[in-house]
């Protein structure tokens, strides 16, 4: 767990609002080691999305610089996002964003069609635990299966970094539990990197390390000496 | 296949209905396109070629009896590449078993072969014996109507003796492509036939040995046509020449010519409409996708789809509405096309077929319907190409509803909420309820200008046949006659009324400005043929000076007052001026009139008439018939019954289809326009909708908002589509007149009413069919929908 997979130095993003500058990151200096779990905490506001955009290659920052291991983000153009993006990066996102005209397969499918070394997408879904449902239309499941769908298609890539904004966050606990055992069992069978922001702390418990945030800035690192299964979670 | 590639073909599913409805305007101008394009470019390559092939002459000229031994002085004029004299001739011909006289006009053929210019097309038999006094050749057409068989035998009138005429052929001329009796309205191959016979017979007949009254040239390339014109009517002014004239005053070619620019600005004009309409329906059906489809947009992004494969995504939907175009539009234009050359078959003689569907018509509409989709979802598609992948995550801000100056009027009024909000949404977004109410214009606009057409084609026909042209049959005669002949036309079986008219052929001239024109000149209170006004008022030629059509005077020059140089082009062939009395608006012709006793006297000759008009009793007409032949000096006869009932029918018809064909039209754009925006609208405010419901409203509380704005915005259209549709006639008015005709503008007020109850109506179906997915509405799922 040696290997740094993200690096920012000072990173800032300023947004423009014309009456009023915000400054979702002021200055954030982090590191993401391979195969970590990290989880990201912190009042509503103070830059967690604006981050993962980043450090997924979603978004621009207006100062500082991001390295994924020796590859330079901040230096890269909309092209090189994007093949960085499909390259290297998987995402799910809190409301599973998952195309309505599209099956299970075949959600899974639109990421495994433009990455260079995929799984097959059934056998994502079996890793979610989705294997009879794959022939089912987004509208056709519940939030839980919604999301771990997405889980499946962010992980069928086989993607070094799982980048997860608030993955449970419109999830009830049971729901919850199981995607969060989804993304622990990604993490821990193919040393996925995987970063998760999330609004209930009691999350934290099973990561390596908590990234807690204030103001655009971290405010503490902490790393879990134990850590706990998700099932043992207190919603 | 790629995910991606499903997604966009179950989009297409879902989306069927609204592509149908673009699929079809665009339908409609694909076929249109292909239909004018084609059939432009068919009758004018299918004309090129048979010109080639056949060396139509480039001019023409008749004279009254000219020598050959000019020939040698006419081959010597700059740039003339070859010539060809004839002799021609008018007969009249007893047909078996018919009882009205038929005309013939008699064409020499060389004694050397078939003629170097103008070259028939033999289509059956051969050419009759160079020694024959008695064998002919006739136009298919006439053979074919006739029932004539080869080794058939018809009587002919030739300049007075009567002649039996053996059928040896039969052809098709570039000459005669469209054929149409002297002074007849309508082509009737049965009542008119081309006749060629070899010269010395036609000559013997005509008293023409060693003479000729007709000559054809062909012109060099790098020729000058005027001078040429010039140098033949030189050469043939003392021999009665009538003036030289080219192709475009040859009245097949004129005819075709007028037909085929007129196709040409049809596929010019009418195709961009349909276009632009299903463009803007693209647009915004392609804009509403690329709006809800915010969330997927960005996660194609985040995984890493390029921009150009987001924006090829979304062109690629668009190109598919237009695929469904072309399948509904090409068999629609292919059709049409063969209706078309169906109905030019009626009219034109070809001697190979004119509906040879080349792939072009299908390749230049297939690329424009392809274009149109593509440029109409442009737009959005770049939108959603362009969009950062992180903003694209977020929902779409709310949109803005700002309190105006017009909220506060619409607060005064105390306005019904579900009223507000429909008012609110047209003002919400005011050029997208301008461009939805400019396309059901376009409907409107299709159908007050169609209309027009058809009221104004009526009234040119009844100024045409019915005020101006009251007689039965007309006789027209060779020579001048005294009028004293007309007595004798009196006493012919079967005729009531008789009156004469003398006609005179002249150039009339106003500087450097000349027309060519017959100058009519009938006894005072003439009763069969009249001068009638615009308006229906019949008017009397002035005793002194000459009536001229209002377009004759305007292309002249002239005012009432001022002078016009008239050149006769028979009699004596004098040139005089003579003061313009007054000028008469009309539709039909150029006419220029003068008074009986005034034109005799400017001849100098006591009372002479060129032809009679009479009204016949129907009873006798066999004996009018039999006994008419036996006339002297008789040319021909035009009968007007029939002609009017002809044309009629062959206009009654032609209407009916036109009108039906409009009306299609006319839905398919208003429903494509209004389906696809109450959908649209439907989608925008499914939750707002369902809240409304969830609160209480009933059903049709409900649909009355989304109904409402449709037929509100129809509504709205209708003034706008009769202004844009009496513009269109209006332009149709200053742009269709010709030599031919003027368009009178005839704006009838059910034409407006017609043309909005049609688009109304198919508004209202279009917003029923809406509504019943409203109705439908599942308010659990639309409240959940995110937005
Ligand atoms: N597009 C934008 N334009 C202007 N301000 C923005 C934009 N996106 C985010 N912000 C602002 O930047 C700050 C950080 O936003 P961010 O989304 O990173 O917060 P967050 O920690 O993810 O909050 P939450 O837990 O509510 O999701 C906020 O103050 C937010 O209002
Ligand atoms: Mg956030």
């Amino acid at each position: 767990m040696t290997e740094t997979i993200f690096r920012t130095e000072g990173l800032t993003k300023v947004y423009d609002t014309g009456t009023v500058k915000i400054h979702a990151l002021a200055g954030v200096d982090l590191e993401l080691f391979s195969g970590e779990l990290a989880v990201l905490l912190g009042p509503s506001g103070s830059g967690k999305s604006t981050l993962l955009n980043i450090l997924g290659g979603l978004d621009h920052a207006t100062a500082g610089r991001v390295w994924f291991r020796d590859l330079e983000l901040t230096g890269l153009g909309d092209r090189g996002l994007t093949r960085f993006r499909r390259d290297h990066v998987g995402f799910v996102f809190q409301f599973y964003n998952l195309v309505a005209s599209l099956t299970a397969r075949e959600n899974v499918q639109l990421v495994t069609d433009v990455s260079p070394n995929p799984m097959n997408p059934a056998e994502a879904l079996e890793l979610v635990g989705l294997g009879h449902r794959m022939d089912h239309f987004p509208a056709e499941m519940s939030g839980g299966e919604q999301q771990r769908v997405a889980i499946a298609r962010a992980i069928a890539k086989r993607p070094e970094v799982l980048l997860c904004d608030e993955p449970t966050g419109a999830l009830d606990s049971k729901t919850g539990v199981q995607v969060l055992e989804a993304l622990r069992d990604v993490n821990e069978r193919f040393g996925t990197t995987t970063a998760v922001i999330t609004h209930n702390a009691a999350i934290r418990k099973m990561a390596h390390r908590v990234i807690r945030f204030q103001d655009g800035r971290i405010s503490a690192v902490e790393v879990n000496k134990t850590r706990i299964a998700p099932a043992e979670i207190e919603w | 296949m790629d995910a991606l590639d499903r997604k966009l073909l179950r989009d297409f599913r879902r989306l069927w209905a609204q592509a149908l409805a673009i699929a079809l305007v665009l339908a409609c101008g694909v076929a249109i396109l292909m239909t004018t394009f084609g059939m432009y470019q068919a009758l004018n390559e299918t004309r090129a070629a048979y010109y080639e092939r056949n060396r139509f002459a480039d001019l023409f000229a008749q004279t009254r009896r000219a020598p050959l031994t000019l020939m040698p002085e006419i081959r010597a004029i700059e740039g003339v590449y070859a010539v060809e004299p004839r002799v021609t001739g008018a007969a009249i011909l007893t047909i078996p078993g018919r009882a009205e006289n038929a005309v013939g006009r008699i064409l020499s053929l060389p004694a050397s072969g078939p003629p170097t210019l103008n070259e028939p097309i033999l289509r059956s038999g051969r050419y009759p014996d160079p020694g024959a006094a008695n064998e002919v050749m006739v136009n298919e057409p006439f053979a074919r109507a006739n029932g004539f068989a080869l080794g058939d035998t018809f009587e002919a009138n030739l300049n007075g003796s009567l002649r039996p005429l053996t059928i040896t052929g039969t052809f098709l001329s570039p000459e005669f492509i469209y054929t149409i009796g002297p002074g007849a309205l309508m082509p009737d191959n049965e009542g008119f036939g081309i006749l060629m016979m070899p010269e010395p017979a036609v000559a013997a007949a005509f008293d023409m040995s060693g003479a000729f009254n007709s000559v054809s040239l062909k012109l060099t390339a790098s020729a000058r046509p005027e001078a040429v014109k010039d140098a033949l009517d030189r050469i043939l002014e003392p021999y009665g020449g009538l003036g030289a004239y080219d192709r475009i005053r040859q009245e097949s070619h004129a005819f075709i010519d007028a037909e085929i620019k007129q196709l040409r600005s049809m596929s010019v004009i009418l195709p961009p409409i349909f276009f632009g309409i299903s463009a803007f329906l693209v647009n915004m059906v392609i804009g509403r996708i690329v709006m809800l489809e915010r969330s997927e947009i960005g996660l194609m992004k985040a995984i890493g789809y390029s921009d150009t494969t987001v924006l090829t995504h979304y062109v690629l939907l668009a190109v598919l509405i237009a695929v469904g175009g072309l399948a509904v539009g090409w068999p629609m234009g292919s059709w049409l096309t063969f209706l078309l050359a169906r109905l030019y078959a009626q009219f034109f003689d070809f001697p190979f077929l004119i509906f040879t569907m080349s792939y072009e018509p299908y390749v230049v509409s297939g690329v424009l319907a392809l274009l149109t989709a593509a440029l109409g979802a442009a737009q959005s598609a770049l939108r959603a190409a362009r969009m950062p992948p992180a903003v694209a995550m977020l929902p779409p801000a709310p949109p803005r509803f700002r309190r105006s100056m017009t909220d506060r009027l619409l607060q005064f009024l105390r306005l019904s909420q579900p009223v507000m909000m429909i008012l609110r949404s047209l003002m919400r977004w005011p050029l997208r309820s301008f461009l939805n109410a400019l396309g059901l214009a376009l409907a409107v606009a299709i159908l007050v200008s169609s209309s027009f057409f058809t009221d104004a084609m009526e009234e040119i026909i009844d100024s045409a046949f019915y005020q101006s042209n009251r007689q039965d049959a007309i006789l027209l005669l060779s020579g001048d006659i005294k009028e004293t002949a007309l007595e004798e036309v009196r006493r012919l079986p079967g005729v009531m009324q008789a009156e004469g008219q003398l006609s005179a052929l002249a150039i009339l001239r106003n500087g450097h400005l000349s027309k060519h024109v017959p100058i009519e000149a009938r006894r005072a209170g003439a009763d069969l043929a009249r001068i009638v006004d615009g308006d229906g008022h019949p008017r009397e030629a002035p005793g002194h000076g000459i009536l001229l059509a209002e377009r004759l005077a305007a292309q002249l020059d002239l005012q009432p007052g001022e002078t016009v140089e008239i050149e006769f082009l028979t009699g004596r062939r004098e040139t005089v001026e003579v003061t313009v009395a007054g000028t008469v608006p009309q539709y039909f012709g150029l006419g220029a009139y003068m008074d009986f006793e005034a034109l005799n006297a400017l001849f100098r000759q006591t009372p002479q008439i060129t032809m009679a008009h009479v009204t016949l009793d129907s009873a006798a007409d066999t004996e009018f018939h039999a006994a008419v032949q036996d006339l002297p000096k008789l040319v021909s006869t035009i009968m007007l019954t029939d002609t009017r009932s002809g044309f009629q029918d062959t206009i009654e018809q032609n209407i009916g289809y036109m009108t039906t064909i409009y009306i299609v039209i006319a839905s398919l754009i208003t429903i494509g326009v209004a389906y696809n925006g109450a959908r649209i609208q439907l989608s925008e405010r499914a939750r707002e909708l369902a809240s409304l419901r969830i609160l209480g409203f009933s059903r049709g509380e409900v649909s009355f908002i989304l109904v409402g704005e449709t037929m509100l915005l129809a509504l709205l259209a209708q003034p706008l589509g009769w202004l844009i549709g009496a513009g269109i006639a209006k332009a149709a008015v200053e742009g269709f007149t010709s030599d031919l005709y003027r368009i009178p503008l005839v704006l009838k007020p059910d034409t407006f009413a017609k043309a909005s109850i049609v688009v109304l109506i198919a508004a209202l179906v279009a917003a029923l069919v809406v509504r019943r997915r409203l109705d439908n509405l599942d308010l659990v799922a639309a409240m959940k929908t995110r937005e």
